[in-house]
C-alpha cells in the first residue's frame, strides 16, 4: 500500500494504480480524450496531466501513465492545469468539429470555440463504416482497438505534425487494407468520426443474442421504430464488448424485402399466398393422409438449429407424439455429429469440456480442423491476443490459414489423415515418456489397447501418409504434452467418413497426457449454429430424447408421463439418410430452418430425392433453394423477432430478448408448431416460451435448474442440477460421466478417406467457409455489402499446382467431380499442393454439387471435407 | 586537443594512443568501469546533460537481455555541428567509447545512428567499421579476450525529432519516429524493450579519455563543478564560426564568441543551448562561464553547447519566427499540445511580423508555450517554446514595439 495525498486528503492506495485509476476511484473527473486502456496508456491528449509535488520536485505528468508513488502530493485541477487544459481544448476546436467527448469537454470546460479552418480530405468510399476526418481528433485510439485488441493493423497514423491523420493501409479502402469490419475502432473512438453507415441518435438498446454461430456472442441492438439502426458488440456477454462482421453488420437481412410474409401454397408450380388458417388445415390434413396411407414412419422431420431450444423441443415431442415418429434430426448431423459420438465414446458425454474464457488460461492450444478466425472469430481474436502474451499454438491445417502466421508448429496434414497424425502423436508422447501416469492410471481404462494400436504410427511413417515432416510431428506432440493444453478443433476434423475415430483420437491424445478436466485445457469443438448444441440437447435427434435420454432407457418413462403420450421405440432416421430415402421410405418431409439443398453433399442427388417427395412443408425466413422446392412455405420469425433460450458451444443457455417485430403475418416457430400439433389432435395450451422452458426443465436433467430469472443477466452453462447450482464450467473435473466414472480410451487406426484423388481426378476438394458470409448464405447473401466484399466463389489453388494447369489468379475454371461440376473463379492462396478449396456459400456455385454422400458408419455424418476434383477451361 | 584531434586514419588515430584505453578496460572489472566514469562527472553532451556513469549504472543493473548501445549521431539542433566536425576529424575515438561502453554494461550489439543529412560522412563511418572488424576492434573476442560486439550503422530518415533517444529507437526499430512516454526509460525498455545505453557521440568520445586518465584525474580536468573538455558550435554573426574546443568552465560566453574572431557588427543577443533549440539571451550573459553548473544557476541549460550570435542588424521576430517554423516542420504529431502549438504559435508569428500583432497574440503565445512546455509527450514539445519564452525575459521591450 502507498500513501498519498490527493487533492488536500490522505488516502492509502494499492502501489501499482495510476494516478488516473486512483483519481476515478475517488470520485475525482480528470478529462481525458485519449485513454482506452488502463495498462496501455496513448498519452497524445496531455488532457490528463496533474501536478505532482514530490521530494521538493514540481512535475506534471501524465496521470494515465503515470504509476502512485509514496509521498507523492497531487493536485489534480491546480489552475496552471486547468488552464493548460482549456488551452489544448481551445486549440483542438479551432482544428476539428467538436462531437462526442470533445463536444461534452467543451461545453464543461464553457469554451465556445469553432472549427475554423478548411474542411478535410475525406477518406476513399467505404461499406458499412462512415469516416468524419474533421471530427477526428488523431487521438489513437482506433489505431490501438485495431492492433493491440484485435490484432488486424488495418488503420495507422499516416503524415507528421498538424497533418497527422487516420488511415486504413496505405490510405486505400477498408476492403483493400484488409478490414475485418468489426467495428472495434468505431467503439473506441471517442468524438464519433467513426460511425456506422446506419448510425442516428435517438434509438433504443436492447440486447441479445448473436443469430449466427455458435461462439454466442451478446450483442447491443439500437432499434428505432421496429427497426435496427446498428448494433455493438455486448460488454455483458463471453465476447466481452468483441463482435465480428457479421454479428456487427449481418443483421441487415431482418429487415429484407425478401422477407416471407405470408404462407405460401405450390399451385400450378406457382407460389400463391394464403391466410394460416388455410396454410395450417392444409398441412395437417395431408399429413394425416399421408400417415394412413403409409405409416407414422414414412414422415420425417428436419428440427433447425437455429431456432431456440424451446422450439426444438417443441418440433421433436411434435414428431414423436403428434405424428409418432423418431424421424427426427437437424443439421448437426452435417456438423457435429460425430463429436457427439466420438466424444461420447471416450468421455461419455459429448460436448465441449471446457468454457471459452477459461481457454485463456491454456498455455499451449493445438487448433486442428479449424479455421477459427474466419468461423468463430471472436475466439480466434482472442488465440491471437493469448500468442501475443506468451502462449504457443500448433496448428494443423492443409490451408495457410490466418492462425499460422502465429503458429509455433504449422502441420499441413492431408485432408483425411487426422487419425495418422494424432496416433502418430500419441506414439511420440509415449515413447518419450511423457504420458501424465498419474492421471492415465486413475481417470482412465483401456490404455493398453490405445498403446497397442499407437505403436506403428512412427513418425516416419505418420509423415508418408500424412505429408508432414516427421520433426514437426515430434516438435507438436512434445509441445502439447508438456503444458496446459486445450484443444480447438471443427469440422477439418468431423465432416469425414471417419469423423467419430477423429473425434476419439483428439479425446485420446488429451487423455494420454491429463489435459482434461482441468482449467486451460479440455477437448473443445467450436460448434457452428447459433443453436446447434441446443438442437440436440432438446432431442431434436433421431436415436436420443431431450438431455440424450437413450430410447431404450428406463426414463422414457417420465417422458411418456409428461407428454401423455406413447413413444416410438424404433430409432428413426438421421438427416443424411432422410433425404437419401425421400421419395422411397419417406414420402414427407417437414423442415424447419434448414437448407440441405445447399448444405447437403451431392446436391444432384439430393434435389433429386427430395422432388420425389409426396409433400413438403418448409417453414424459414427466406424463399431458400430448400423452400423452393416445396408444396407449402411457412413464415417464420427470426430471433430476433420472438423470445426463447440458446445455448451457445460452451453449454451456456443464454437469454433472448425481441428486439423488432416480425414482418407481415410471420410467426415465432414456437406459434406454428403448436397450431400444427393441435390441428392434428394435441392440446398443448403454451403460452408462451417460458412455459416451453419450464416443461424442458422437467425433462432435462441438465437444464433443471436454470430458470429464465436466473438468466436475465448472463446464461448459465449446464449440467446444472438444481436452482442453487451456478453452473458448470468445466467437465469431467472429477469423473467421467460413463458407468465406470472412467474416460475409455478408443483407439483407431487409419482409415483413408473413401474418395482419392487418381489421374482422372487428381486433386483434393476440401470445403469450408470464408470470414465473410454464413454457412448457405441464406443471411448474408442478402445484405448488399456482404455481397460486395466477397460476391461470388472462388476456389483455392496452390501457386505451382496452378501454374502447372496453365491458370492464373482471376480465371474461371470448371471445377468437377464424379457428381457434377460447377463454375468458379481462381484464386492463388497458401494451400498444400494437391489441395483445392471452395466455400460452400454460393447457391450459383454450389461446392456440394462435388461432395460425396458418404457417411461415418456411427454418426452417419458426411465426408464433406474430402472428394476427388479436376479442372477444366470454362 | 583531447576530441579533436586530427586522426582520420586508423594509423593516425593509434599513433595518438588509438585503442590503448580499449586494452586498459578490457582488463578491468565492468563496475570498475562504470564507477570511474560516474567519479568523473561527466554529463551527456546531447543536450539533456544527463550524468553518463548513473545512465551506465542503471542500463547494466537491468535484469533482461539482450542488451543494447546506441550512438546518437542525429545531430539535429539549429546551430549545432559540432558532431559533424568530431566524425570528420576523430572518429575512431567514438567508437573506441562506444565498445568500452558495451563492454560495461554488457552489449554484445550496437548501432550507429546518423542522420540522413550526413549521408556522406555515414559512408566513412562505415568503411571505418568494416575497418575495425577487419582489425580485430570489433566482431568475435576483441583484442583475444573473450568479448564479442558488432555493430551496424543505420542511416536515419531525414526528421529531427529521431534525435531524441525513445523516437531514435523507434526509428532503429524499422518504425515511424514517434517518441515513446518516459517512464520507462531506455536503461530498463528501450530497443524491442531491453535495456539501452544511448548516447550522444561526443559523450562516447569522452570515455576513452577517462579511461586513460582515470576517473578522478579526469574530473580535475577544466572546472571542479563542471570537469572535462567540451565542444562548442560558434556561428552566426563571428568573423570565424567553427568549432572550438575548451576545458568546461575556463571559459566564458563572451570570451568564447572572442576566440570565434569576435562579433560581426554589434552584439545584440545570443541564442545558447540546442537541446531543442535554445535560450535567446543577452548581453547579461556574456560574463557566464560556459559550465553546465553555472547555465543551471542562471536558470538556462548549456545544452550541446551551440552559441548563434546576433548582431544588431538581426531582427528578433524574425529569428523567433524562423525557430517556430522548424518546430512546426519537425513536430511528429502525436500529442496534441505540439501539434497543435507548434502550428498557432508559427501562425501567430507570422502575423506579428506583418505588422498585425496585437496583446491578444502575445496573451495566446504565453498560454500556448505554457502548454507546450507541461503536457508534450518529448523534449521537443516541452523545449519549443524556450527561445520565444527566453526571449520574451530578456528583449521583453524590444519585442513589445511591433505589438498594438
Amino acid at each position: 500500500m502507498t500513501h498519498i495525498t490527493l487533492n488536500g486528503r490522505e488516502i492509502e492506495v494499492p502501489a501499482d494504480r495510476t494516478i488516473l485509476q486512483v483519481a476515478r476511484e475517488n470520485g475525482i473527473d480528470i478529462p481525458i480524450l485519449c485513454s482506452m486502456i488502463d495498462d496501455k496508456p496513448i498519452g497524445s491528449c496531455g488532457l490528463c496531466i496533474v501536478k505532482v509535488m514530490k521530494e521538493g520536485v514540481v512535475s506534471y505528468p501524465r496521470s494515465c501513465a503515470t504509476k502512485v508513488s509514496e509521498g507523492m502530493v497531487i493536485e489534480t485541477h491546480a489552475p496552471e492545469v486547468e488552464d493548460v487544459r482549456r488551452t489544448i481544448l481551445e486549440m483542438l476546436l479551432e482544428e476539428h468539429e467538436a462531437s462526442g467527448d470533445l463536444l461534452k469537454l467543451a461545453q464543461d470546460y464553457g469554451l465556445n470555440v469553432k472549427m475554423r479552418r478548411e474542411k478535410r480530405v475525406e477518406w476513399p468510399e467505404n461499406l458499412f463504416i462512415d469516416f468524419n476526418p474533421d471530427a477526428c481528433i488523431s487521438c489513437f485510439r482506433c489505431v490501438q482497438a485495431c492492433s493491440v485488441v484485435k490484432e488486424n493493423h488495418v488503420l495507422i497514423r499516416e503524415g507528421r505534425g498538424d497533418e497527422i491523420k487516420i488511415v486504413a493501409g496505405i490510405n486505400e479502402s477498408l476492403k483493400d487494407a484488409g478490414c475485418a469490419f468489426c467495428g472495434a475502432c468505431i467503439d473506441a473512438c471517442p468524438t464519433g468520426a467513426l460511425r456506422e453507415k446506419t448510425y442516428e441518435e435517438d434509438v433504443k438498446k436492447i440486447t441479445t443474442v448473436c443469430p449466427y454461430c455458435g461462439v454466442g456472442c451478446l450483442m447491443d441492438y439500437y432499434v428505432k421504430d421496429n427497426r435496427i439502426v446498428y448494433a455493438r458488440g455486448s460488454l455483458k456477454g463471453v465476447n466481452v464488448g468483441d463482435d465480428c462482421i457479421k454479428g456487427r453488420f449481418g443483421w441487415e437481412f431482418v429487415h429484407s424485402p425478401e422477407r416471407l410474409k405470408k404462407p405460401l401454397i405450390k399451385k400450378n408450380g406457382e407460389f400463391i399466398e394464403v391466410s394460416w388458417d388455410e396454410a395450417l388445415g392444409y398441412i395437417a390434413e395431408k399429413l394425416r393422409e399421408i400417415k394412413e396411407k403409409y405409416g407414422a414412419d414414412s414422415i420425417a422431420g428436419l428440427s433447425s438449429a437455429k431456432c431456440t431450444n424451446e422450439e426444438n423441443y417443441l418440433f421433436q415431442k411434435f414428431m414423436r407424439v403428434v405424428i409418432g415418429t423418431n424421424n427426427v434430426d437437424h443439421c448437426a448431423r452435417l456438423c457435429h455429429a460425430s463429436t457427439v459420438t466420438g466424444l461420447m465414446k471416450v468421455f461419455g458425454a459429448g460436448a465441449m469440456t471446457n468454457s471459452i474464457a477459461d481457454l485463456l488460461k491454456a498455455e499451449v492450444f493445438f487448433v486442428i480442423g479449424s479455421n477459427t478466425t474466419h468461423a468463430h472469430p471472436v475466439i480466434g481474436t482472442m488465440i491471437k491476443r493469448a500468442v501475443n502474451q506468451g502462449a504457443k499454438l500448433i496448428v494443423a491445417d492443409p490451408r495457410d490459414i490466418e492462425l499460422v502466421k502465429y503458429a509455433t508448429v504449422h502441420l499441413p496434414h492431408r485432408p483425411g489423415t487426422d487419425v495418422a497424425l494424432l496416433n502418430g502423436m500419441m506414439h511420440v508422447i509415449i515413447k518419450y515418456g511423457l504420458v501424465d501416469e498419474n492421471f492415465v492410471n486413475n481417470r482412465t481404462e483401456g490404455f493398453e489397447e490405445l498403446k497397442r494400436v499407437v505403436e506403428t504410427y512412427e513418425p516416419e511413417n505418420v509423415e508418408k501418409i500424412t505429408g508432414v515432416p516427421k520433426d514437426d510431428i515430434i516438435k507438436a506432440a512434445i509441445l502439447y504434452a508438456t503444458h496446459r493444453s486445450a484443444i480447438i478443433y471443427a469440422m477439418g476434423i468431423t465432416q469425414h467418413t471417419t469423423g467419430t475415430a477423429n473425434v476419439a483420437s483428439l479425446a485420446n491424445l488429451a487423455l494420454l497426457t491429463g489435459n482434461v478436466g482441468k482449467e486451460g485445457t479440455g477437448v473443445n469443438p467450436l460448434r457452428g449454429q447459433n443453436n446447434v448444441q441446443g438442437a440436440g440437447d432438446m432431442g431434436a435427434l433421431p436415436n436420443l430424447l431431450p438431455g440424450y435420454i437413450r430410447l431404450d432407457s428406463e426414463d422414457v418413462r417420465n417422458f411418456e408421463e409428461i407428454w401423455d403420450a406413447q413413444i416410438p421405440y424404433n430409432p428413426g432416421l438421421t438427416a443424411m439418410e432422410m433425404v437419401q430415402e425421400a421419395g422411397d421410405r419417406i414420402k414427407a418431409m417437414y423442415i424447419m430452418g434448414e437448407n440441405p439443398v445447399i448444405s447437403d453433399p451431392n446436391q444432384k442427388h439430393s434435389v433429386e430425392k427430395l422432388k420425389s417427395l409426396e409433400f413438403l412443408v418448409v417453414q424459414d425466413i427466406f424463399l431458400s433453394e430448400t423452400a423452393q422446392l416445396a408444396d407449402i412455405v411457412l413464415p417464420a420469425a427470426s430471433s430476433l423477432e420472438k423470445e426463447g433460450t440458446f445455448t451457445n458451444t460452451e453449454r451456456r443457455v443464454q437469454l433472448l430478448r425481441k428486439i423488432v417485430n416480425p414482418p407481415g403475418d410471420a410467426k415465432p416457430d414456437w406459434w406454428i408448431i403448436m397450431q400444427l400439433a393441435n390441428r392434428m389432435g394435441a392440446e398443448w395450451r403454451y403460452t408462451s416460451p417460458e412455459d416451453i422452458f419450464e416443461e424442458i426443465r422437467l425433462l432435462v436433467p441438465q437444464y433443471q435448474g436454470i430458470t429464465y430469472d436466473r438468466i436475465e443477466k448472463f446464461g448459465i452453462q449446464w449440467p446444472c442440477p438444481n436452482e442453487n447450482h451456478p453452473g458448470t464450467r468445466i467437465l469431467h473435473t472429477d469423473r467421467f460421466p460413463t458407468p465406470t466414472g472412467l474416460a475409455k480410451f478408443s483407439p483407431y487406426e487409419y482409415v483413408p478417406p473413401v474418395e482419392e484423388p487418381n489421374e482422372e481426378y487428381p486433386f483434393v476438394l476440401t470445403t469450408g467457409r470464408t470470414y465473410e458470409h454464413f454457412h448457405t448464405g441464406t443471411l448474408t447473401r442478402k445484405i448488399d455489402g456482404f455481397n460486395k466484399l466477397v460476391p461470388e466463389a472462388f476456389v483455392e489453388i496452390n501457386e505451382e499446382d496452378a501454374k502447372a494447369l496453365g491458370i492464373s489468379d482471376g480465371d474461371c475454371v470448371i471445377v468437377e467431380s464424379r457428381r457434377g461440376a460447377i463454375r468458379v473463379r481462381v484464386k492463388i492462396a497458401g494451400i498444400k499442393k494437391g489441395v483445392v478449396f471452395i466455400p460452400f456459400h454460393f447457391a450459383e456455385s454450389a461446392a456440394n454439387v462435388l461432395t460425396v454422400d458418404a457417411l461415418d458408419p456411427e454418426a452417419k455424418i458426411p465426408e464433406l471435407k474430402v472428394a476427388a476434383v479436376k479442372f477444366n477451361r470454362c | 586537443m583531447m576530441l579533436l584531434k586530427n586522426a582520420k586514419t586508423l594509423d593516425s588515430y593509434l599513433s595518438q594512443k588509438g585503442f590503448s584505453s580499449l586494452e586498459i578496460a578490457l582488463k578491468k572489472k565492468q563496475n570498475y568501469l562504470i564507477s570511474e566514469v560516474e567519479r568523473s562527472g561527466l554529463v551527456g553532451r546531447g543536450g539533456a546533460a544527463f550524468p553518463t556513469g548513473l545512465k551506465m549504472k542503471f542500463t547494466a543493473a537491468s535484469t533482461s537481455t539482450p542488451k543494447y548501445i546506441v550512438a546518437n549521431a542525429d545531430e539535429g539542433e539549429p546551430g549545432t555541428f559540432k558532431d559533424r566536425v568530431l566524425m570528420e576529424k576523430n572518429p575512431y575515438q567514438i567508437l573506441e567509447g562506444m565498445i568500452i561502453s558495451a563492454y560495461a554494461i554488457g552489449a554484445r550489439k550496437g548501432f550507429f545512428y546518423i542522420r540522413q543529412e550526413y549521408r556522406k560522412l555515414a559512408k566513412r563511418i562505415e568503411e571505418i567499421i568494416t575497418e575495425l572488424y577487419r582489425e580485430g576492434y570489433l566482431g568475435k573476442n576483441i583484442l583475444g579476450t573473450r568479448f564479442s560486439f558488432d555493430i551496424e550503422l543505420v542511416i536515419g530518415g531525414g526528421a529531427y525529432i529521431c534525435g531524441e533517444e525513445t523516437a531514435l529507437i523507434e526509428s532503429i526499430e524499422g518504425k515511424r519516429g514517434f517518441p515513446r512516454m518516459k517512464p520507462p526509460y531506455p536503461a530498463q525498455s528501450g530497443l524491442w524493450n531491453k535495456p539501452t545505453l544511448i548516447n550522444n557521440v561526443e559523450t562516447l568520445a569522452n570515455i576513452p579519455l577517462i579511461v586513460e586518465l582515470g576517473g578522478e584525474n579526469y574530473r580535475n580536468l577544466g572546472s571542479e563543478l563542471c570537469p572535462g573538455p567540451k565542444l562548442f558550435s560558434v556561428s552566426g554573426f563571428v568573423n570565424d564560426a567553427g568549432v572550438y574546443e575548451e576545458m568546461l568552465g575556463e571559459l566564458t560566453v563572451g570570451e568564447i564568441i572572442d576566440y570565434a574572431g569576435g562579433v560581426d557588427g554589434e552584439f545584440k543577443a545570443l541564442m545558447l543551448g540546442g537541446g531543442a533549440a535554445g535560450y535567446i539571451l543577452d548581453k547579461s550573459f556574456l560574463d557566464m562561464p560556459l559550465c553546465f553548473y553555472h547555465a543551471k544557476e542562471r536558470g538556462i541549460s548549456l545544452g550541446t553547447g551551440d552559441i548563434i550570435v546576433f548582431n544588431h542588424n538581426v531582427d528578433l521576430w524574425q529569428v523567433l519566427l524562423k525557430i517556430s517554423q522548424f518546430f512546426e516542420h519537425e513536430s511528429c504529431g502525436q500529442c496534441f499540445p505540439c501539434r497543435y502549438g507548434t502550428k498557432k504559435m508559427r501562425e501567430i508569428m507570422e502575423k506579428i511580423v506583418s505588422g498585425k500583432g496585437s496583446k491578444f497574440d502575445i496573451e495566446r503565445l504565453n498560454r500556448i508555450s505554457r502548454a507546450m512546455k507541461l503536457a508534450s509527450l518529448c523534449p521537443l514539445g516541452t523545449s519549443a517554446p524556450m527561445a520565444y519564452e527566453s526571449a520574451m525575459e530578456y528583449f521583453h521591450d524590444e519585442l513589445m514595439e511591433v505589438i498594438k
